[in-house]
């Protein structure tokens, strides 16, 4: 179930990365970087919101507020940095975010200090549960629903709504799209800041049950990388999947031989790539 | 830069620096040289062939274990030996690792070499008993030239015989890469990476020649990663860290991928930066960050793009 719990978080961060690559063809560095500054303002939140007076019981409303609000911080980089690199070279659009990758892990020091820092006893404050004779915290729990609700709205979203059809469009032909008279500005602006949401929530949610520290974010990134390589580049459900594999194999490996943990994902990550480079459920060609 | 004259007046100030500058700066100079060699090796791949790479970490990481495998566990501590054992390693680990990368161009091929090096990074990371885990391995001091260099203290050995070995090696890695590029080798390199189809109708092999850079490119890299290892006296996983691929292609972007010495102006200005920004301000990532954005939003051609009147449209496309 520790698995589930890793997975449900992972498809948050993965689902904000495929969002970005599948409409603005940006393979996005940041996204785990955009994780670490959801966690830690998730920690600054809930330390504000206990120290005055809110019940312990209701910790999550300023952890998700908190985990939503900070990705906003997605117009501010949409606006100021990757709206100038469209039209460049892949190249140069993943070293701008990395560029951002850089910026943020050192904004984080500056602003919270080096040293781990957690929301205390909070996680097993809503009690265990005993399921499938395996004792699981009821926060895991909450989160693996919330992340299902979330996988399942952002299917609603993209195959239901008039955006989706928009998003669908713009990921698939930009200049039809803008031909049609989309507004492929408002598009960028509101896709990348949706994508950076699902990172931020996804590090605020985290976060009760780990303490945030500054590499954090430069370690998702590589599982996420991972994920959207298995599931297959631009796609929800490869997401899904993706972040279903990665986190049951991991905690699978622990159990049984730690020091092939992240190496067995790698090297499921370069099998993949050589035989099936679009991932299973990946439309982009190699 | 391009003149004789300024090759020259360079060659000196580099030759007379160990005499005249304070030895701190002197010892500045090694990782330069290091990461010199690296990225001359690195810009084959990316400047000449269009291919950007982000593991190439993984090489130095073979380089700089190579030299501290062979110097703590089999008693090598012959230099010339090392380098030569690190471009070994290199070739034998690129060869397949190349052979499957190349068959990927664009963000493929750099997630794939960012996977292989992601591999290599968790077994030195998890394989303790050979690689010693997070904590690493020490490099001893090597010999140069069968010298043992006994009398001299740390900073004597690397300010003085050290400085020159590394930048003898620097500059036969210079000289080497110039015959490349400028080979019929390196001219279907440019065509790869300009119009893979054209060349492949003129009879060119695509995929071997991106193999042959993809070699070169490691053996460089390795060779770069030995050197660095000396100064440090201590190699960890982080060498094979997928950030540290990051700063490779940050580095050759500074300094400008598209002209031959470009990379190496770039490991200068990268060294010498972050050690200025760090001194008065511990976030150097910030403002390194800053810079690389402020480079790629408005100087795609680098520091070497500001001094030569290049288009810079025509510069942005690798």
């Amino acid at each position: 179930m520790g698995g589930v719990f890793h997975a449900a978080i992972l498809f948050l961060v993965a689902a904000g990365l495929q969002l970005v690559f599948g409409v603005q063809k940006i393979f996005n560095l940041a996204c785990g970087s955009f994780y670490a500054l959801g966690a830690y303002t998730g920690v600054s939140a809930v330390g504000y919101f206990t120290s005055h007076g809110g019940p312990p019981a209701l910790f999550m409303v300023p952890l998700v507020v908190a985990g939503l609000a900070v990705g906003l911080v997605g117009v501010v980089v949409e606006r100021g940095l990757l709206r100038f690199v469209y039209d460049r070279d892949e190249t140069f659009q993943l070293l701008l975010t990395f560029a951002l990758v850089l910026m943020l892990e050192d904004l984080i020091r500056m602003t919270w200090g080096a040293a781990p820092t957690s929301t205390g006893g909070l996680y097993l404050g809503y009690g265990q549960a005993r399921l499938l004779g395996a004792t699981v915290p009821v926060y895991n729990l909450i989160v693996i629903a919330a992340s299902l609700a979330i996988a399942l709205g952002m299917g609603w979203l993209l195959t239901r709504t008039a955006f989706g059809r928009i998003i669908r469009a713009a990921a698939d032909n930009r200049e039809m799209a803008e031909a049609l008279g989309v507004d492929m500005r408002w598009v960028y602006v509101r896709v990348f800041t949706l994508g950076t949401m699902l990172g931020t929530l996804g590090g605020a949610l985290v976060i009760p049950a780990t303490a945030a520290m500054s590499e954090m974010g430069i370690e998702l990134i590589v599982e996420a990388f991972a994920v959207v390589v298995i599931g297959g580049l631009g796609s929800m459900r490869g997401a899904f999947v993706g972040a279903l594999v990665v986190g049951i194999l991991r905690s699978l490996a622990i159990s049984i031989y730690p020091e092939l943990e992240m190496l067995l994902i790698y090297l499921i990550v370069i099998a993949v790539l050589l035989w099936r480079p679009r991932g299973l459920f990946g439309t982009a060609s190699a | 830069m391009r003149t004789p004259v300024g090759l020259a007046v360079i060659g000196v100030t580099v030759l007379a620096l160990p005499l005249v500058a304070a030895p701190y700066y002197v010892t500045l100079m090694l990782p330069f040289m290091a990461y010199g060699v690296v990225l001359l090796g690195f810009n084959l791949l990316f400047g000449y062939t269009g291919l950007v790479s982000f593991g190439h970490a993984l090489f130095i990481g073979v380089g700089a274990y190579t030299g501290a495998v062979l110097t703590t566990k089999f008693g090598v501590r012959h230099m010339e030996l090392i380098l030569l054992a690190a471009a070994l390693a290199a070739a034998v680990v690129a060869a397949p690792v190349g052979a499957l990368c190349v068959r990927y161009v664009k963000i493929y091929f750099g997630m794939l070499t960012l996977a292989f090096g992601m591999v290599f990074y968790t077994f030195l990371l998890k394989f303790y008993r050979l690689t010693g885990g997070d904590e690493g391995m020490r490099m001893l001091r090597p010999h140069l030239l069968g010298h043992e260099w006994t009398g001299f203290s740390k900073t004597a050995y690397l300010i003085g015989p050290y400085y020159y070995f590394s930048l003898a090696v620097l500059a036969l890695a210079t000289l080497v890469m110039w015959r490349i590029v400028g080979s019929p080798f390196g001219l279907c390199l440019k065509t790869i990476r300009d119009n893979p189809l054209k060349a492949e109708s003129l009879g060119v092999s695509v995929p071997r020649h991106r193999w042959y850079a993809f070699m070169i490119s490691a053996v460089y890299a390795a060779v770069g990663g030995a050197l660095l290892a000396t100064p440090t006296g201590n190699v960890d996983p982080t060498l094979a860290y997928w950030t540290h691929s990051g700063n490779i292609v940050f580095m050759v972007l500074l300094g400008g991928f598209s002209s031959f010495f470009g990379p190496i102006l770039g490991a200068f200005a990268f060294i010498f930066l972050q050690d200025t920004v760090m001194s008065v301000f511990p976030y150097w990532r910030l403002i390194f960050g800053a810079v690389l954005a402020l480079i790629v939003i408005v100087a795609p051609g680098g520091l070497m793009g500001l001094f030569t009147r290049r288009p810079p449209v025509e510069a942005a496309r690798p």
